[in-house]
């Protein structure tokens, strides 16, 4: 600990130098934030998923509907809790480019089988008594400025009402909140409106959410769904809710591992720089190191001393970059609406600073070696 | 005149001497080379993708849809809809035959060969006879066309490749339909090579349609015929509908997906280059440092220090230039018509596309690279230059 004030001064000798390489870790680190965060944006939520909900979908595709006739069968079925069903509305607000997930649910059992959207149950009351009557996510109603009250009108894509036109309103009855990882940009409304309303299409639902009982038998609970609607009008494919959201990342192609690729190549050249300014920076000092090892330093000493130094540039750099990183996606989803879920996560802290502890170790441990095995008399000859 | 020779010769004695210092300068370069390869590849992305969705669309060809649908996918006409907009002027005839192609437009989950349990949401179109005539650019280049009226295929080369089981002479099993594919067309690189085309009446037969499709596209009789077909099908009461070039309905269709690649791009791009900035500084820092006494002789000998800046800087632009050039190399030769595909949100399918370096890409990366060189080198050679001789020939 005496030692401190040594290794400081050493540090600041050539300020314009440590600056710098300050500021490439510091960049560095700053990517390592951001980019992990974007990488945890395009997984959609995959580590929230739950285990114990599964998804049936037409086993065509997707933009297949399933009848709504289902539901009361699937709920018979031995193991599961509650089965209910979403469609898909993709309507906008105002501009075409402003996307949201508006999905058409039946409330009671929706927010049954999703605890993690957390509603207080005066507006879910306020919600069960107006039919058109939606509830939307706290960062959405902030991205569009909604009250609790207001009529929103919104311009449908698929489905058009039977009075005519485009426009579907709602009035905004609740606005529901969760946790870090959770999707509060979306927009849920009343299947019986959307069934009512609209134009064709009676009867027919998007897709099925179930809970079962216990995760464990989620394989076997697929089979027996897929094997009951086998040879029907509309057979169904079942995979769990997060195999579901996994198949989406996927289909994006694999953006996390270009993530991984990109901050190798950008962790890669900041070590370059840093090792550099770091031997640079020992070669310079052979003389006064031979001094003090004629002082009485052990190589050990020496060799902590120079680490210490490097250490210092990689977590005062890293630690500042990342600090940075994390206030920027404070700052919320920049893209407005196409990666509703913008955090880093810990674990991507955590392994921030263990990257930052061994890109210091490893940018100071040759020279550092190089200055412990120092011979006296030849260090002094050296000019 | 005196000056410029000065200038060339410490240049030359600059850039003759870096082999000595060759371990430093290899850092500048590698970090700007670093940069650039990053750059250009992840911009090469956002290049292939609009590429494709570009060359998919003709000036010559409309698109109608429902009035109010923002895709193929969410629209629907219905069969005597789709036969009134085919009365429509403007529409060039192969004889007594309009060259006008009522198609449906539905996605199939199929899994993508580099992610086998994964499906994927490959589009699927059917289409009517007339559909290769009003497509110029589309030709089966493998096997044959497919025969109306049965469960025949077409695939299109970049789904063959993107997708599993796509080959020719394969079945293509979806739910309780079953589908041959006996031929593989190309389109120009244009996004219909995502693609399977079938039979629209077969289509509409397994899929439940009745007698309803999603879109008609036809082709113009010339560019300007535009207007003239959709005054009179907007105004027609028997239809419901929104007239689209198709080149720009499909420009639209990929500007969600392109812009935020192309944000991501400049963004990781922009921060990079900071980096590179800094580590180009402190090797020309190093390298203006370890000559600083030859300098300093120079300057003593009469050298002026225009020269020495010019010259310090010039070595930086050396360094940086080398570095792009090696970056844009790199990246050409890695990434440049790499096949793979991704899900377009606007469109809700896959498109397959290939990685694009395109020549301004490279350009703008040597360019990039030569802004950080010159960037890097101006604090240094500032220093080199303006630095008292005495405390400079003192230096170690």
């Amino acid at each position: 600990m005496k030692y401190l004030p040594l290794v400081w001064k050493n540090l600041w000798r050539r300020k314009i130098r440590t600056t710098f390489t300050l500021l490439s870790i510091f960049v560095a680190f700053l990517l390592f934030g951001l980019l992990m965060t974007i990488r945890m944006a395009f997984t959609f939520g995959v580590d929230i998923a739950g285990a114990d909900r599964l998804v049936l979908i037409h086993k065509v595709s997707l933009i297949m509907p399933l009848p709504v006739s289902y539901e009361p069968r699937l709920q018979t079925v031995p193991g599961v809790e509650l089965a209910t069903h979403n469609t898909w509305f993709g309507a906008y607000y105002q501009d075409p480019s402003n996307f949201f997930a508006n999905i058409a649910v039946d409330p009671v059992p929706f927010l049954k089988i999703y605890p993690e959207y957390k509603l207080p149950a005066d507006q879910m009351k306020a919600w069960l008594e107006d039919r058109q009557g939606v509830i939307v996510g706290k960062d959405l109603a902030e991205r569009f400025g909604w009250k609790l009250g207001q009529r929103v009108p919104l311009t449908a894509t698929i489905w058009q009402p039977k009075a005519g036109g485009q426009t579907w309103e709602f009035n905004i009855r609740g606005i529901y909140d969760g946790g870090d990882g959770v999707d509060k940009t979306q927009f849920f409304f009343r299947y019986d409106y959307l069934d009512e309303n609209r134009r064709g299409g009676q009867g027919l639902v998007g897709w099925y959410i179930v809970k079962i009982a216990d995760p464990a038998k989620a394989v076997a609970l697929s089979h027996t769904f897929d094997e009951m609607f086998a040879n029907s009008s509309a057979e169904t494919k079942t995979t769990t809710e997060k195999g579901f959201v996994e198949g989406f990342a996927k289909q994006m192609g694999d953006i996390g591992a270009i993530m991984i690729a990109i901050l190798t190549a950008v962790l890669f050249t900041m070590l370059l720089i840093a090792a550099s300014t770091m031997a640079q920076s020992v070669r310079e000092r052979t003389n006064e190191l031979a001094v003090l090892k004629t002082l009485g330093f052990s190589g050990g000493l020496i060799l902590t001393l120079v680490l210490a130094e490097s250490l210092f540039i990689g977590l005062v750099g890293g630690g500042l970059g990342l600090g940075l990183a994390w206030l920027v996606v404070q700052g919320g989803d920049p893209t407005g609406g196409m990666l509703p879920i913008f955090v880093l996560p810990s674990r991507d802290v955590a392994l921030g600073v263990g990257l930052m502890v061994l890109m210091g170790f490893l940018a100071g441990i040759m020279p550092a070696v190089g200055a412990m095995q120092l011979r006296i008399t030849d260090a002094l000859r050296r000019n | 005149m005196r000056w410029l020779r000065q200038t060339l010769a410490m240049m030359a004695l600059n850039l003759r001497t870096i082999p000595q210092r060759l371990s430093s300068s290899a850092v500048a370069i590698v970090g700007i080379a670093g940069v650039v390869v990053v750059f250009i590849s992840v911009l090469s992305i956002a290049a292939g993708f609009s590429a494709a969705m570009r060359q998919s669309g003709s000036p010559q060809r409309a698109l109608v849809m429902r009035s109010g649908a923002d895709s193929e996918m969410t629209s629907g006409l219905g069969g005597p809809e789709a036969d009134v907009i085919k009365q429509a002027p403007g529409i060039r005839r192969d004889g007594q035959t309009p060259l006008v192609s009522a198609e449906l437009y539905v996605i199939i989950d199929l899994p993508k060969k580099s992610s086998p349990d994964s499906p994927a949401n490959v589009p699927m179109r059917g289409i009517e006879p007339t559909a290769m005539k009003v497509r110029e650019e589309v030709s089966v280049t493998q096997g044959r066309m497919l025969q109306f009226g049965t469960n025949e295929v077409i695939v299109g080369r970049g789904a063959s490749v993107q997708f599993a089981n796509l080959e020719l002479g394969n079945t293509i099993v979806s739910g309780q339909n079953r589908w041959q594919v006996v031929g593989i067309f190309e389109a120009d690189g244009g996004v219909a090579e995502s693609e399977i085309w079938c039979d629209s009446r077969v289509l509409q037969g397994a899929y439940r349609r009745g007698n309803s499709y999603q879109s008609v596209l036809a082709r113009l009789d010339s560019s300007d015929s535009l207007k003239a077909f959709t005054d009179w099908l907007t105004s027609n009461p028997a239809v419901n509908v929104m007239v689209r070039r198709e080149n720009e309905y499909y420009a639209g269709q990929s500007r969600a997906l392109t812009s935020l690649i192309q944000v991501v791009g400049y963004g990781i791009a922009a921060l990079m280059g900071i980096g590179a900035i800094f580590g180009a500084i402190l090797t020309m820092y190093t390298a203006v440092a370890t000559r600083a006494r030859e300098i300093a002789t120079l300057r003593a000998l009469g050298f002026n220090t225009g020269s020495v800046l010019v010259s310090v800087l010039g070595e930086s632009l050396a360094l940086g230039l080398i570095g792009g050039v090696l970056g844009g190399a790199a990246a050409y030769f890695a990434f440049n018509g790499y096949q793979t595909s991704t899900m377009n949100f606007q469109t809700f399918s896959q498109v397959a596309f290939a990685f694009r370096v395109t020549p301004e890409l490279l350009v703008t990366g040597i360019v990039y690279a030569l802004i950080m060189g010159l960037v890097g080198g101006l604090f240094p050679a500032i220093r080199a230059a303006t630095l008292p001789i005495p405390s400079a020939l003192r230096e170690l």
